[in-house]
C-alpha cells in the first residue's frame, strides 16, 4: 500500500517479537508524559538528592576538598546502611509524587475513550496490557530510585575499595529490592485506582488519600490505644519497616510509655508499656495482600467490554 | 473457497443468560454480512471471535485457528473496527494509527509508513496530524477503519461501520469496503442492521436471531442462480386449490397476504401453465411480476422463521424457501 496509490495492501514484512510487544505501550506513553513541563521539572528535582549524596561520598574520600571547605570528615554523614536507607526513603517519596502525576490517566483515559478493545483485539493479552502500563511507572520510578542508588553505591565502592564493597555487597539487594517493592506497590495501586476512576483529578486525589488517610487514622489508633499496630494500615509506615528490615536497621520496640493507675486500695501503681512495631513478616504480608488485591481489581476492570450481568 | 470462520457448537452465556446458542456453520465469502435485530448476538459473536468473551461451550476457528487455544495468532490476522467511538486521547491520528500498527507486530521503522498509507487510503491524509478527539463522527469512523487495516490483516471485522454517517461519508465508507473486498487481500466480516450496506458489500450473509443462526445464505450464488421468482396478485376463485395445483407442478410457493403468491418456477413449467391453472380454478391473475429475492426478503423470512427455540439452523441457499420443521412451506415467507 503506497501513499500515492491509495490502495489497500497486506503487510508482508517482518514482525517484532511477541514477547517485547507490551513495551510499545511505555515507549509511547513516556513520550506523552515528558510533554508536561511540570513533570519534567519535578523529574529534574528528583535528582537533587542523589547529586547531594554523590557529593557527600566524594567529599568523604577527598581530603583536599575537605581541607578547602574546612570540614572535618567526622562532621559528614557516614556512608553506611543508614545513609542508603535515608537515600531510599527520600527518593521513594519523590517517586510517590511522580506516580501521583503520571499514573492516574494511564488506564482511565483508555477506559473513557473505549480504547481497550483496540488494544485487546491485537495480539496483546490483558496481562500484557497491564504490564505495559505498569512499565511506564516502573521505568520512570526506577530512574529516580534504585538506579541512582546503585550508582552512588558503586561510586562509593570505587572510592572506598574492595574491602568496603565485599563488606557491604548485601546492600545492593537492599537498595534494589527496597525500591522495587515500593515501585510495584505504587504502580499496582495507581493502576487499580486509574481503572476505577475516569477523572484524572479524582484519581490523583484518591491515590493521595490512600496513602495519607490510613496513615493519619493509624496514628490516631496508636495514640489512643498506646500501640504501634496502627502502622499496619499505613502504607508509608509499613514500607518504612520493610526498608529498615532490608537494611538491617529494623527495631521492634520504638518507644516506651510510663503510665500510672490510681487505685483506691493500693494507692498509685506505675506500669511500663513497650511500643512494639508489628513484626516484619506482617508488614511483608500486608504489602503482598495489597498487591494481590490490586491485581484482582485490575483483572476485573481491564476488559475489552464490561459485561453487566 | 477456504473457510474464513467455522463455528462449532459455539455457545456464550453471560451470567445465566444465554447469548449465543450452539452456533454451527462455515462462512467462506469474501465479504460476510452479519445481520440481525438488536440483541440478536451480532456484536457478541464478534467479541467472542476476538476472544473478548470466552465461549461457554463449543468453539470457533478463524482461518483454521482456534479462537480459544490460538487466540493471539487469531488476533494477529484480524483487524477490528469497533462500533463505538474508540481512540487514544490526546494523540494525533497518525500517532494513534502508528501505535496500533506497532501493537499488531509491525516494527517501528515500518509502522509510521503504514500509518500514513492507511490514512491516505481512507481519505484522512490531509487531517492525519490533527488529534483524533477533534475529528467529526465521520472522520472518527474512517480513523477506526485505518487502525483496523494498518497491519494488513487477513480478516477485517467491521461492526456497524456506517453508523451515524451522512450520505457522502457513508458512500465513501461503502466504496472503501468494496475496494478492500475486490482487492482480494482480505476477507471482511461486516456487522450491520442496515440491509442496504450489507447488500452492497457482501456476498454471504449470516442472520442471527435470539442468539441462533436464522439464515446463512450465499448472496452471490443467489444472484447467479438461474431461478425464476414470480410474484402473482390474484382475485376471486378458489385460491387454496390454485396454490395446491401450483405445488402440484413442482413449484415452491409462499402466500403473501390475501392476494399475493410468490413462487419459484421449475424449468419444465411455463407461464401459460399458470394461466391454465388459474382458469381451471376461476382465479383472476391481476398482476404477474418476475421478482428476485432481495436481501430484505431473506432477512424478513429469517426473522419470521428463525426457529430460535428449536435450535434449528435454516438455510435459504436452495430454493429461497424457508421450511418449517415438517417441511411445509411457510405462509408469507418469501
Amino acid at each position: 500500500m503506497a501513499v500515492y496509490e491509495h490502495l489497500y495492501g497486506a503487510y508482508e514484512g517482518e514482525s517484532h517479537s511477541a514477547l517485547s510487544r507490551f513495551l510499545v505501550i511505555p515507549r509511547y506513553a513516556l513520550r506523552e508524559v515528558f510533554k508536561s513541563k511540570l513533570l519534567v521539572t519535578i523529574f529534574i528535582l528528583c535528582f537533587i538528592y542523589p547529586l547531594v549524596a554523590m557529593i557527600l561520598v566524594y567529599l568523604h574520600h577527598n581530603a583536599n576538598a575537605l581541607a578547602l571547605l574546612q570540614i572535618n570528615v567526622r562532621e559528614l554523614l557516614p556512608i553506611d546502611a543508614s545513609f542508603f536507607l535515608t537515600f531510599v526513603q527520600v527518593q521513594c517519596a519523590f517517586a510517590f509524587i511522580l506516580t501521583v502525576l503520571v499514573a492516574p490517566p494511564l488506564i482511565s483515559r483508555d477506559l473513557s475513550n473505549n480504547a481497550l478493545p483496540l488494544y485487546l483485539c491485537r495480539p496483546l493479552s490483558r496481562a500484557e496490557y497491564v504490564l505495559g502500563k505498569m512499565a511506564v511507572i516502573v521505568f520512570l520510578l526506577s530512574s529516580v530510585t534504585w538506579i541512582p542508588g546503585l550508582l552512588i553505591f558503586f561510586f562509593q565502592a570505587s572510592l572506598a575499595g574492595f574491602a568496603w564493597l565485599s563488606a557491604n555487597l548485601w546492600m545492593i539487594w537492599a537498595i534494589f529490592s527496597g525500591c522495587m517493592v515500593w515501585i510495584i506497590l505504587l504502580s499496582l495501586l495507581a493502576l487499580a485506582v486509574s481503572s476505577f476512576l475516569k477523572w484524572r483529578v479524582v484519581a490523583s486525589g484518591a491515590l493521595l488519600g490512600l496513602f495519607f488517610v490510613p496513615s493519619a487514622f493509624g496514628e490516631i489508633v496508636n495514640n489512643l490505644f498506646l500501640t504501634r499496630n496502627g502502622h499496619l494500615i499505613s502504607l508509608w509506615a509499613t514500607m518504612n519497616s520493610i526498608w529498615r528490615g532490608l537494611f538491617g536497621l529494623f527495631v521492634r520496640q520504638t518507644g516506651q510509655i510510663r503510665g500510672k493507675i490510681t487505685n483506691p486500695i493500693y494507692d498509685e501503681q506505675f506500669f511500663n508499656v513497650a511500643l512494639l512495631e508489628p513484626p516484619l513478616w506482617v508488614s511483608w504480608l500486608f504489602i503482598a495482600l495489597i498487591c494481590a488485591l490490586c491485581v484482582w481489581l485490575l483483572s476485573r476492570k481491564v476488559r475489552a467490554y464490561e459485561v453487566i450481568k | 473457497m477456504t473457510n474464513v470462520i467455522e463455528l462449532e457448537q459455539l455457545s456464550v452465556t453471560f451470567g445465566r443468560r444465554p447469548i449465543l446458542k450452539s452456533l454451527n456453520g462455515a462462512l467462506g465469502g469474501r465479504a460476510i454480512g452479519l445481520l440481525g435485530p438488536n440483541g440478536a448476538g451480532k456484536t457478541s459473536l464478534i467479541h467472542t471471535l476476538l476472544g473478548f468473551h470466552p465461549p461457554t461451550s463449543g468453539t470457533a476457528r478463524i482461518f483454521g485457528q482456534d479462537i480459544t487455544t490460538d487466540a493471539k495468532q487469531v488476533r494477529a490476522t484480524v483487524g477490528y473496527m469497533p462500533e463505538r467511538d474508540s481512540f487514544i486521547a490526546k494523540t494525533s491520528c497518525v500517532h494513534f494509527v502508528r501505535l496500533m500498527a506497532e501493537l499488531s507486530g509491525i516494527p517501528a521503522s515500518h509502522a509510521l509508513e503504514r500509518a500514513h498509507e492507511a490514512l491516505f487510503f481512507v481519505g484522512l491524509g490531509e487531517a492525519r496530524y490533527r488529534p483524533v478527539d477533534s475529528y467529526s463522527l465521520g472522520m472518527k469512523q474512517l480513523a477506526k477503519l485505518a487502525q483496523a487495516i494498518v497491519h494488513g490483516p487477513k480478516l477485517i471485522i467491521l461492526d456497524e461501520p456506517t453508523n451515524g454517517l451522512d450520505p457522502p461519508t457513508r458512500s465513501r465508507m461503502i466504496s472503501l469496503i468494496r475496494q478492500i473486498r475486490d482487492g482480494g487481500r482480505a476477507r471482511i466480516l461486516l456487522s450491520s442492521h442496515l440491509l442496504r450496506d450489507v447488500e452492497e458489500c457482501c456476498d454471504e450473509i449470516l442472520v442471527l436471531k435470539d442468539g441462533q443462526i436464522a439464515a446463512n445464505c450465499n448472496l452471490e450464488e443467489e444472484r447467479k442462480a438461474n431461478r425464476k421468482f414470480i410474484e402473482l396478485e390474484t382475485r376471486g376463485g378458489d385460491r387454496a386449490a390454485f396454490v395446491e395445483a401450483i405445488g402440484g407442478l413442482g413449484c415452491e410457493y409462499a402466500l403473501s397476504g390475501e392476494r399475493r403468491i410468490k413462487l419459484i418456477m421449475q424449468e419444465t413449467v411455463e407461464i401459460s401453465d399458470l394461466y391454465h391453472l388459474a382458469l381451471e380454478h376461476s382465479v383472476q391473475i391481476r398482476r404477474l411480476n418476475f421478482k428476485r429475492d432481495s436481501l430484505e426478503d431473506i432477512f424478513l423470512k429469517a426473522m419470521e422463521n428463525g426457529n430460535a427455540g428449536e435450535g434449528m439452523n435454516v438455510s435459504v441457499n436452495n430454493g429461497n424457501q424457508i421450511k418449517n420443521g415438517n417441511g411445509r412451506a411457510n405462509d408469507g415467507g418469501l
